[in-house]
């Protein structure tokens, strides 16, 4: 292989640089011991003690995690059998549709998803009565709208790689379909559910602007807390927040990579 | 496909269709028909604050003013055009840093390409806040980088970078910048670079071959890449809402300040629409229609 020219490699390098100084300029802040964010007044980590104290924090980050936990598990079954229809079950009615619905939650602004979700609760609220308080059960509704596209994408495109002779052949042996699903393809299709299921929980995690929408009074998760610290400007406590966050996030990732690679591997 | 659909499979299959179609058609299709339904409504005070679709008496009432409203009102204008312009040129600007940097890493050893396509995917795990908020510590007036320049000697007051939309042009291209590589990487990655060497080989200058190779050859993922910076940024919330200053009124923030602000439940409503009709539906045909086109030559 060719070496890289020169301007390739230094666009390498500003672009490296560029995606992560930010970030390390958030890790060095965080040990700052000064209450003025961007003024070094020493090395400290009183920060990251008074965040545990904080109550705010810990049951928003409870609740987030309990809605990225549930949305992620629902959107993984959904989107598993949204991908196993559109890549195993040739025409059906409605098939047209189906395939619209399932990709436009991805190209759809946030706004506008968060806007019509909200409609919708309010109005079932007018007719049902139901939900009577929006929070846990709305935003993980959301959230399992919009990550079961992501899954149902990468389940689909698995199966599209996949030969399909093992499951035709456990049919012309005479197994019913649904087992031929669980003893065969749901075993070959696992390593993209779980890549399917890590995606959508780190997609609700993630999520401000949707949950903005859909939450009611007290259902305050972790990215609307720090949005509401965060639109007064910069604090020591969100910086240490931050750290926390982004090393649990990389060790999560590398752990992830490390076993990927282990099985591919022979 | 014909064992697959075979009759003993049909009260499976049905099942496993029905239920992400039903759930879909309450939670993804079911809000679509509301939006359009509160956006032909009037705003009055109330719970919720909006006229229902069919007075008491049984008559419809219903009312094209918002529309009217936001396809007369200069501001709206102004502020469609400025999304869509700040989301197109934010589109370039990550073309033009993405594009070396997914050539760099298609053509790095395999062994360091996998470390350089983890330190691109990374930031993508972490939260979107908390990297937009990064930046708010390094463009303030009293920031990292404005130090750094008064230490340096550079300027003696601190420029003001926070609050403008440069801030905005940073924040997008640093948060979508990922969107672009991955695309650009993954055809890059499948690109026969040898005929880039045979063209030089040949005597033609690398921007010819550039532009008469690799290119054409990397337009798919050119495409893919620019609409996944493009409509996210188009309706972006939270980039203009920190970084930008009280004048940049962008749509997905004028949206959210209608509604929430404001609470004209109706005029956010229709804002909403007229930006589905506007941005998304072209796009998504666009897209169909490119589709179909690499269906036909490949």
């Amino acid at each position: 292989m060719k070496r890289q020219s020169r301007f390739v490699f230094s666009m390498l390098v500003f672009g490296y640089a560029f995606l992560y100084v930010p970030l390390l300029s958030v890790v060095v802040y965080s040990f700052n011991d000064s209450n003025l964010a961007t003024i070094w007044g020493g090395f400290s980590t009183r920060w990251y003690g008074e965040l545990l104290k904080n109550d705010q924090v810990i049951s928003a980050l409870l609740l987030s995690l309990k809605i990225a936990i549930s949305a992620a598990t629902l959107a993984t079954l959904f989107g598993t059998m949204a991908g196993i229809a559109l890549s195993r079950f040739g025409r059906f009615r409605g098939r047209n549709l189906f395939t619209g619905m399932i990709t436009s939650p991805m190209v759809m602004p946030e706004v506008i998803t968060g806007l019509s979700l909200l409609l919708l609760f309010v109005t079932l609220q007018q007719l049902t009565g139901w939900p009577t308080q929006r929070g846990y059960a709305t935003i993980t509704i959301a959230h399992t709208t919009f990550a079961m596209a992501y899954v149902a994408v990468i389940v689909q495109s698995r199966l599209a790689a996949m030969d399909q002779s093992l499951e035709e052949a456990a049919m012309d042996l005479g197994g019913h379909p649904f087992r031929v699903m669980l003893d065969i393809t749901l075993p070959l299709i696992l390593p993209a559910m779980v890549a399917g299921w890590l995606l959508a929980f780190t997609l609700s995690l993630d999520d401000l602007v949707i949950a903005s929408f859909v939450s009611g009074p007290g259902g305050s998760t972790l990215p609307m807390l720090i949005f509401s610290k965060v639109k007064l400007g910069v604090t020591p406590d969100i910086n240490a927040l931050a750290t926390l966050i982004m090393l649990f996030v990389s060790a999560g990732v590398l752990v992830a990579w490390t076993i990927g690679r282990r099985m591919q591997r022979p | 496909m014909s064992a697959v659909t075979s009759r003993r499979g049909d009260i499976w299959q049905r099942f496993a269709v029905a239920i992400p179609y039903l759930w879909l058609l309450i939670f993804f299709l079911a809000p679509f028909a509301i939006i359009l339904k509160i956006s032909v409504a009037d705003p009055i005070m109330a719970q919720p604050p909006f006229t229902p679709a069919f007075s008491d008496a049984g008559g419809l009432q219903i009312s094209a003013d918002n529309y009217v409203f936001l396809l007369t009102d200069k501001l709206y204008a102004i502020t469609y055009l400025k999304s869509v312009l700040m989301a197109l040129s934010a589109t370039a600007l990550c073309l033009l840093l993405g594009f070396p940097i997914a050539y760099g890493i298609a053509r790095a050893e395999s062994g360091t390409r996998n470390i350089l396509l983890l330190l691109i995917v990374l930031p993508f795990w972490i939260s979107f806040l908390l990297r937009v908020y990064a930046w708010m510590g390094l463009l303030n007036n009293y920031g990292v980088i404005n130090n750094l320049l008064m230490w340096l000697g550079i300027t003696e007051q601190p420029i003001p970078m926070m609050y403008t939309d440069f801030a905005i042009y940073i924040g997008l291209v640093y948060s979508y910048l990922p969107f672009m590589i991955l695309p650009l990487y993954a055809t890059l990655e499948r690109m026969n670079l040898d005929l880039v060497e045979a063209a030089q080989d040949l005597g033609a200058t690398s921007s010819r071959a550039f532009w008469d190779i690799t290119w054409p050859l990397a337009r798919p993922g050119v495409i893919a890449g620019s609409l996944l910076v493009f409509i996210p940024a188009t309706g972006e919330y939270v980039i203009p809402y920190l970084l930008g200053g009280p004048e940049s009124l962008l749509i997905g923030r004028v949206l959210f300040d209608e509604f929430f602000v404001n609470r004209d439940w109706p005029l956010a409503a229709a804002v909403a629409i007229v930006l589905v009709v506007l941005v998304v539906i072209p796009i998504v045909l666009l897209q169909r229609y490119q589709a179909k086109a690499a269906e036909q030559t490949a």
